[in-house]
């Protein structure tokens, strides 16, 4: 279902300020193909920040991101499936609709419905308006776009918030095949997973990283 | 390319499907119309002479109403933030939102406004010219408008402030639209002059208005 990926991330010595204040500095990292990063801290640290960094949303303070394996006029942001605290679905627009959406939009061709509807089972849900849609199936639907269109990096934040615990461990199984397959994963989580995390990233208040 | 038509569709759609947007724009534009004969009199020259400002005014009003939809929903439920990372450039994902506003607003305003013109006693064979400029025209108010709703992203209640700050932006839209429609009702000289004006406003705002919205929409995002 996923091609195999070739691409690594890196940072270098990137710093985030958020209204005059910074919030670390000096932070770098290296993933290479199939391995996957996880952001701690206590709130308000910068996880979310420095995701939206790396997605391309928030411009960097310094430092610069890299990623060595990818075409060299590919701008980082669209090697990224970002998953946020919002969930980007539409209320007017059935579960097909909204994944059919992002399929086309995010994958150049290449992109697989079927496999975003049957990723964490949304088949039967599927004509639904996505207005309908639970909190946890709704976060469901922004976790199917991850298999809407291949993209070798993975930046999930809080992913499993209002997941089951079904779903949490299908989440679990899904970011260690995209590890399997060569991908990248940045994820910022509170909640135990099984993934195996090659580096830990541990944001404290004060700048330190 | 096929990224922008997907998103243009989908735009189109979503304005179509989440209601309120294009009837209530059509309605308010129906009834600010109807009215204004009972506020004049039945004075029938008055209001053939009248009729293409209060035609296009009202339209730049109802067109305003649902302006700060172009990028507000997609703001508030992070869609915004995941067309980021698409394959368009910001200014192109802008373009393609106005655009879509414009289907959705701009052509059935204009569509609406021969109607309304029999409200208001416009000659018969000043309609074609109407709709025209007002196609021609319509571009421009959905475009500028891109600006204003970039740049009111994320305030309450942002519908008045967009109108405040885009208004005043209408003034030429505003002054060749009429002048194209007034040189047919009641002339001297030829409506094309004003008329190849209003495509020229248009056009410049479909280039510039996007990379104006673009600028903001970072702003907005950070």
């Amino acid at each position: 279902m996923q091609s195999p990926f070739s691409v690594s991330l890196k940072a270098r010595a990137i710093a985030c300020e958020r209204g005059g204040r910074t919030l670390f500095e000096d932070l770098s990292f290296a993933l290479a193909p199939g391995e996957a990063l996880l952001v701690r801290g206590p709130n308000g640290v910068g996880k979310t920040s420095l995701l939206r960094q790396l997605a391309g949303l928030l411009p960097l303070a310094a430092g610069g991101l890299e990623a060595p394996g990818a075409a060299e006029d590919m701008p980082v942001s669209e090697l990224c499936h970002y998953v946020g605290h919002l969930n980007a679905a539409k209320n007017a627009l059935t579960v097909r609709e909204n994944l059919a959406f992002w399929t086309e939009f995010l994958g150049h061709g290449d992109g697989d419905l079927a496999g975003a509807l049957s990723a964490f089972g949304l088949e039967d849900l599927a004509s639904l308006p996505a207005g309908l849609l639970s909190a946890g199936q709704k976060r469901k639907l922004a976790l199917s776009r991850l298999f809407a269109a291949p993209r070798p990096v993975w930046l999930l934040d809080e992913p499993s918030v209002s997941l089951d615990t079904a779903a949490v461990k299908r989440l679990d199984d899904a970011i260690r095949e995209h590890l399997e397959a060569g991908g990248v994963a940045v994820v910022s989580t509170h909640v135990p997973l099984r993934t195996k995390f090659a580096h830990e990233l541990t944001l404290d208040f004060g700048g330190e990283a | 390319m096929s990224a922008a038509l997907t998103l243009l569709r989908r735009d189109v759609i979503l304005a179509w499907r989440e209601g309120g947007a294009i009837g209530v724009a059509l309605g308010f534009y129906l009834v600010v119309v109807a009215i204004t004969p009972f506020g004049l009199g039945p004075d029938l020259n008055l209001l053939a002479r009248i009729a293409p400002g209060m035609l296009w005014v009202a339209l730049l009003l109802a067109a305003l109403l649902s302006a700060d939809r172009i990028f507000h929903n997609d703001y508030e439920d992070g869609t915004l933030d995941v067309l980021t990372t698409g394959p368009l450039p910001l200014p192109v994902l802008a373009g393609v939102k106005c655009l879509a506003h414009w289907i959705a607003t701009g052509v059935p305003l204009a569509l609406l406004a021969p109607v309304l013109g029999l409200l208001l006693n416009l000659p018969l064979d000043a309609m074609p010219l109407l709709v025209l400029s007002m196609l021609v025209g319509t571009p421009a108010v959905s475009f500028v408008a891109g600006i204003g709703a970039s740049l009111t992203l994320g305030l309450r209640r942002s519908g008045l402030l967009l109108a405040l700050l885009v208004l005043p932006l209408y003034v030429p839209v505003l002054i060749f639209g009429v002048s194209t429609v007034s040189a047919a009702v009641v002339g001297p000289g030829s409506p094309w002059p004003p008329f190849l004006m209003l495509c020229a406003l248009s056009l410049a705002s479909i280039v510039l208005a996007p990379i104006a919205a673009a600028a903001a929409l970072r702003t907005a995002q950070r």
